[in-house]
């Protein structure tokens, strides 16, 4: 008996959309080996990483309130990885956009009703104009994004730490690297004061909404599918490439500054060194795990704020690392990149006879 | 003097790992694979060493398992990319997040505890010659390893037939494939090569550099060796050049700090991923120059027919 590779006559339909589940699968399997390995009994702590945070109200709050940033970035990166446009740096885009809405939020005064759409808008300005610089090195300078836009992330952060150990550090707070709490109208108001999620979902559903109309509904949406899917048909069609560098990174750096800002003017409340738990790197995962689709991605994002939810809780309850969380991160992007393969080809047993 | 000797041996100091992991994926991308997974790979290496030192091996095994490690994570991304033919920007990514997540996994229980550091060589005679002693030999022994290694990699890829056959699959795998060299093969050994000589470079910044294990502690220098090649158009002397060039920038930033010039610590610590973005932008705008030494295959995956 052995195995043949076999291509396929059409891409599977169906292998498509059973990819991620089959990844899921397979990434709880190889966590269960994993949990055994630390002499933790394996189902007990698939169910401590996975179903008890979300039987309380309080685990399903945190479960929405960390699937939001995932989801909102998500959904930009995914039209730009549509363009084959690598926006790798959306970490450093939500950074900055953290930045600016916190700076309005601080030093701007403003009319109360004013106040946050400001911050709204300067989170997002930000972020688009740091996957800016990126847009046009590519565009104009055959400079590769993905090298930009990292190193732009280092910068963000280089620059977040000079602010909350400097200029913007709270007098008032005891030398943290903090800087002094926004004010309640520079905030969004959670829909319940005993846990933290916030009305800063609508942004997230509006772009979930707003991805679909664009890659399903747009005729520029579908140029830009086209000049990645089959950049010469695009070039011979007459689609610009330099436009879809250009709107890929815009899209991806202007969600990702909202959703620092939503991180700021949210959960947070303030400017720390710490911002963001990685979500601008998970949202690549989550892209990728939603087929660059918009409500794929919703799954996407909840399946991966599962994990940052489920990793603190065996943290603190079971004492297992806090790294099971990027470890389950990247095994799941493995699995999902290796299941992709059986919609191109199928393995076929071929018995020999004799 | 001192001073400039201090900048001197610090530059190449600080460019060492750069060299390691800067010349292994320089192999890689030769036979025409990207591996965006460097930085993973560097810190899986990193934190081996430590763990190995920690269990009581000598530094040399410790080296040695780390470029094991490393090679180990690099066929991972080697069997998705090769076997399973899947996007290797993706698979990249996938690596370096998965590696970012394994090293912090395997150092969970070193925080900052100081390692027992690579000692220097310090070389008979020539070392006691003023100047040029401390200059040029009085280094640890994996900066001598590097500059061998710099000699290996150029003598085989440019002066062996398995270079040219390694050139060959990066350039045509079709054309490789005819002739009957196994590809895929080939490019599974340069794909572990690669991930070795990272691991090599993460366990240089953890048993040498800064002899201690921090979360992150690579700092992205696998993306700035990934720039390197680039920046170097896959010529392994201009690797070199690169490394010297972003040590040099992270000594003189260093130097900038302890001498307190009237800028922020940050505003300095940026220099080197500035100078990463500057020097990527001018060799890229040079399109000619770029696609001359560019392996054509790049980033493709290949099947053989049949």
């Amino acid at each position: 008996m052995r195995f043949q590779i076999e291509r396929r006559s059409q891409p599977s339909a169906v292998m498509r959309f059973a990819a991620p589940v089959v990844a899921t699968v397979l990434t709880l399997a190889a966590g269960s080996l994993l949990f055994a390995f630390l002499g933790h009994d394996p189902i007990d702590t698939l169910y401590a990483f996975f179903i008890s945070p979300l039987s309380t109200m309080n685990g399903l709050s945190e479960w929405i309130l960390k699937a939001s940033p995932l989801i909102l970035i998500g959904c930009g990166l995914a039209i730009g990885f549509r363009a084959n446009v690598w926006n790798i740096g959306a970490e450093g885009q939500l950074v900055v956009g953290a930045i600016a809405a916190t700076g309005v939020g601080l030093f701007v005064s403003l009319p109360t009703g004013l106040l946050l759409p400001v911050m709204v808008l300067a989170g997002m300005v930000a972020g688009m104009a740091w996957a800016a610089i990126a847009a046009f090195l590519r565009a104009r300078m055959n400079t590769n994004e993905i090298l930009v836009t990292l190193m732009l992330t280092y910068i963000a952060s280089f620059l977040l730490s000079y602010l909350v150990h400097g200029p913007w550090r709270d007098p008032d707070g005891f030398n943290y690297p903090q800087t002094a709490l926004l004010p309640v109208e520079a905030m969004f108001a959670p829909f319940d004061y005993a846990y933290r999620v916030n009305t800063s979902v609508f942004l997230t559903v509006v772009a979930v909404l707003a991805m679909w109309l664009f890659t399903e509904r747009s005729f520029l949406g579908y140029k830009m599918s086209v000049g990645g899917a089959a950049p010469q048909a695009a070039r011979y069609a007459g689609f610009k490439q330099s436009s879809s560098i250009w709107m890929g990174l815009l899209i991806s750096g202007a969600v990702a500054g909202i959703a620092g800002m939503a991180e700021a003017a949210g959960p947070l409340g303030q400017l720390s060194a710490q911002i963001s738990p990685g979500y601008g790197f998970a949202a690549i995962i989550v892209a990728f795990i939603g087929r660059l689709h918009a409500f794929g991605i919703v799954l996407g994002g909840l399946l991966l704020s599962l994990l940052y939810i489920g990793g603190e809780g065996v943290q603190m309850d079971l004492g297992l690392p806090a790294a099971l969380t990027r470890i389950f991160q990247g095994l799941l992007l493995f699995f999902l990149l290796a299941a992709d393969f059986l919609i191109f080809y199928r393995i076929r047993v071929i018995r020999r006879t004799h | 003097m001192d001073l400039f000797i201090a900048i001197f041996t610090g530059t190449i100091i600080a460019a060492t790992p750069l060299i390691f992991a800067a010349l292994g994926e320089l192999v890689v991308e030769k036979s025409g694979v990207l591996n965006l997974g460097i930085e993973g790979m560097m810190l899986i290496g990193a934190a081996t060493a430590v763990w190995s030192v920690f269990s009581g091996l000598p530094v040399l095994p410790a080296i040695v398992l780390s470029a094991l490690a490393g090679a180990v994570s690099a066929l991972l991304f080697g069997v998705l990319v090769l076997t399973f033919m899947t996007n290797q920007y993706a698979a990249g990514l996938a690596l370096a997040i998965f590696g970012s997540g394994v090293s912090a996994f395997i150092g969970r229980d070193f925080g900052s505890d100081p390692t027992t550091a690579l000692d220097e060589w310090h070389i008979p005679v020539l070392g006691d010659l003023p100047v040029i002693g401390p200059l040029f030999f009085q280094y640890d022994p994996l900066v001598y390893f590097s500059f061998i290694m710099f000699g290996l990699i150029s003598w085989f890829l440019y002066r062996t037939k398995g270079g040219l056959i390694v050139r060959t699959v990066g350039e045509s795998p079709q054309s490789a494939h005819a002739i009957g060299y196994p590809v895929i093969a080939i490019r599974y050994l340069t794909v572990a090569f690669g991930g070795a000589m990272a691991g090599i470079g993460g366990a240089y910044l953890s048993i040498a550099y800064t002899p201690l294990w921090v979360e992150e502690m690579t700092a992205g220098r696998g993306w700035i060796a990934l720039a390197l090649v680039v920046f170097a158009t896959w010529r392994p002397l201009r690797v070199i050049l690169g490394a010297w060039l972003f040590g040099g920038m992270t000594i003189l930033q260093l130097q900038g700090q302890a001498l307190g010039v009237g800028v922020p610590s940050e505003v300095l610590s940026s220099l080197p991923y500035v100078a990463t973005i500057v020097v990527l932008v001018i060799i890229s705008r040079n399109r000619q120059m770029m696609t001359l030494h560019f392996p054509a295959s790049l980033g493709k995956p290949f099947r053989p027919a049949g």
